[in-house]
């Protein structure tokens, strides 16, 4: 309606009023002055301080973290060199083992080589020396048995032919 | 459905309508204007309550009454009523229990009477000086480990809204300066607002005279930081726009007057949005008793008076918000001016 309109305007709503000036100003001064020293200033430098409180933590948090994980790269490499250095031991005991044995064998058959070759010589030698024997035996033998012959037989020369020839006989048996 | 829906307002509306002249739903003669304007005038203890005494009410609003030359007709207009809800005035009126009448002074010819308005100023003040000042001892026992709890938690995170999202954000570098004078007049416009809402009280941010002063405020602030970042050389620079010469003549006036339209505009917003919104719950409720019925005050303005009462709790806070963000906006193009048009000599002397 109209002559609502005109009420709000006459109503003195835009009136002004030095003493509500004067009051607010007086007023918001005096709470601003106040609140400066015993709210606002505890209030941002308390604010400030956990803010850098958790800016320092979130830094902390970060470091931590950089070193956990720097130490547990240190410890992977460490791991790793540890199974290489292993390994390496390993084959290299294999390789040791491997040569001592190989050495070992060698020496063995060498060794058994020698031995068996000085078994053969010896035997060898045996022999030689048991065909001398029989050989001297035999030819005792046989003087007797030819002293014998003749003594009892025939003449000497006909003897010694047959002496001969059973000696000769006896040497290509012999080998 | 929507046909539905329409036959069920009009069911509900015509009754309403039809009641307008009759006597079933009105309380009040024809013609007996004493006994029609109390009931307009219970409106002051409850809307529902149509059976306030004749003698208080008429004592209630003979002064208001006298002033608007209204007495002569012998029936209140509702448009009074409200007025006198919104305006200042010397006494504070209890309705159904009393009313206090508070003094008149005068000091060298000016009025400086403690009126309405300037008791709610002080019961904001005192209650804000409270509640700070117990958060600020909260803060200062406060060390960097402890959560925070209880009140100084609720002041703790505006305060750091008011910090990060106003006062950085606009000003930047150096916010720190100004963060007394943000934070005092955030909460103090947010308190006033608020007590504004509480019944028998009244709205101090709803007159002009507290806005304009808390503006002027403002605008002291932001020329005095101008003066102080800029230099008066950078001052006088900074109101030619940087233009030629030849348009100083036009520019000037024009950035002169801008100066004072930004707190112009903060004193219009703040007092036109504290005012609407009881001039609208105001009108809500008047509206019942100029059509005379029930059904209007339970199905329209009482519903209506409480989702704007709603409203109001919301703007209460949004026009504090609105108006230290604005002066921390104008202190802020005040100051550091460096990316405007003027920008080239501050940016020269290292200013950013």
């Amino acid at each position: 309606m109209l002559t609502s309109g005109i009420i709000l305007l006459e109503g003195g709503l835009l009136n002004p009023n030095p003493g509500l000036i004067f009051w607010t100003a007086l007023t918001f001064l005096i709470v601003l002055i106040i609140l400066r020293k015993t709210a606002w200033g505890p209030i941002v430098s308390m604010l400030e301080e956990r803010a850098k409180g958790i800016q320092s933590a979130i830094d902390r948090a970060h470091t931590a973290k950089d070193e956990a994980e720097a130490i547990l790269k240190k410890n992977r490499e460490t791991l790793a060199m540890a199974d290489a250095e292993a390994d390496k031991i390993i084959r290299e005991a294999k390789e040791v083992a491997d040569k001592v044995r190989n050495e070992l064998t060698e020496k063995a058959q060498e060794e058994s080589r020698k031995m068996i070759a000085s078994a053969k010589d010896e035997i060898e030698q045996e022999k030689r020396r048991a065909l001398d024997v029989l050989r001297n035996e035999v030819a005792d033998m046989a003087v007797k048995g030819a002293e014998k012959i003749i003594r009892t037989t025939l003449d000497a020369e006909k003897q010694k032919a047959v002496v001969n020839d059973m000696i000769k006989e006896m040497a290509s048996s012999r080998n | 459905m929507r046909k539905k829906a329409i036959s069920r307002i009009l069911a509900l509306v015509v009754p309403v309508l039809l009641s307008l002249n009759s006597q079933a739903f009105a309380t009040s003669v024809q013609g007996e204007s004493p006994v029609t304007g109390s009931a307009v005038e219970a409106i002051h203890a409850a809307p529902s309550t149509v059976a306030a005494p004749a003698a208080e009410a008429a004592a209630g609003h003979a002064e208001v009454a006298a002033a608007h030359g209204e007495a002569a007709h012998g029936e209140e207009k509702p448009g009074d009523l409200i007025m006198h809800h919104i305006l200042d005035s010397h006494t504070f009126v209890f309705e159904p229990f009393g009313e206090v009448h508070l003094p008149h002074l005068e000091i060298a010819g000016f009025d400086i009477s403690i009126t309405k308005h300037v008791v709610m100023l002080w019961i904001a003040a005192i209650l804000l000086i409270i509640i700070a000042s117990a958060a600020g001892a909260a803060a200062k026992k406060m060390s960097a480990k402890d959560a925070p709890k209880g009140v100084a938690n609720l002041l703790e995170s505006l305060v750091d809204f008011i910090a990060n999202d106003v006062a950085r954000p606009n000003i930047g570098h150096g916010y720190e300066r100004f963060m007394p004078y943000l934070l005092s007049v955030f909460f103090f416009i947010l308190l006033c607002n608020l007590l504004g809402l509480i019944p028998y009280s009244a709205t101090a941010t709803g007159n002009i005279n507290v806005t304009l002063t808390l503006s002027i405020f403002t605008f002291i602030v932001t020329q005095f930081s101008a003066f102080k970042a800029q230099g008066v050389k950078g001052y006088l620079q900074h109101l030619t726009a940087g233009t030629h010469w030849a348009l100083w003549i036009i520019m000037v006036p024009i950035e002169v007057l801008g100066q004072f339209t930004k707190p112009f505009a903060l004193t219009i917003r703040l007092f036109a949005n504290m005012t609407a919104g009881h001039i609208i719950i105001l009108s809500l409720f008047f509206i019942s008793f100029i059509l005379k019925s029930y059904i209007v005050a339970v199905a329209v303005s009482i519903p209506f008076a409480i989702f704007i009462y709603l409203l109001e709790l919301f703007v209460a806070f949004l026009q504090a918000y609105v108006f230290t963000m604005l002066s921390a906006l104008f202190i802020g193009l005040a100051t550091a001016h460096s990316d405007g048009h003027d920008g080239h000599e501050l940016e020269a002397s290292g200013h950013h």
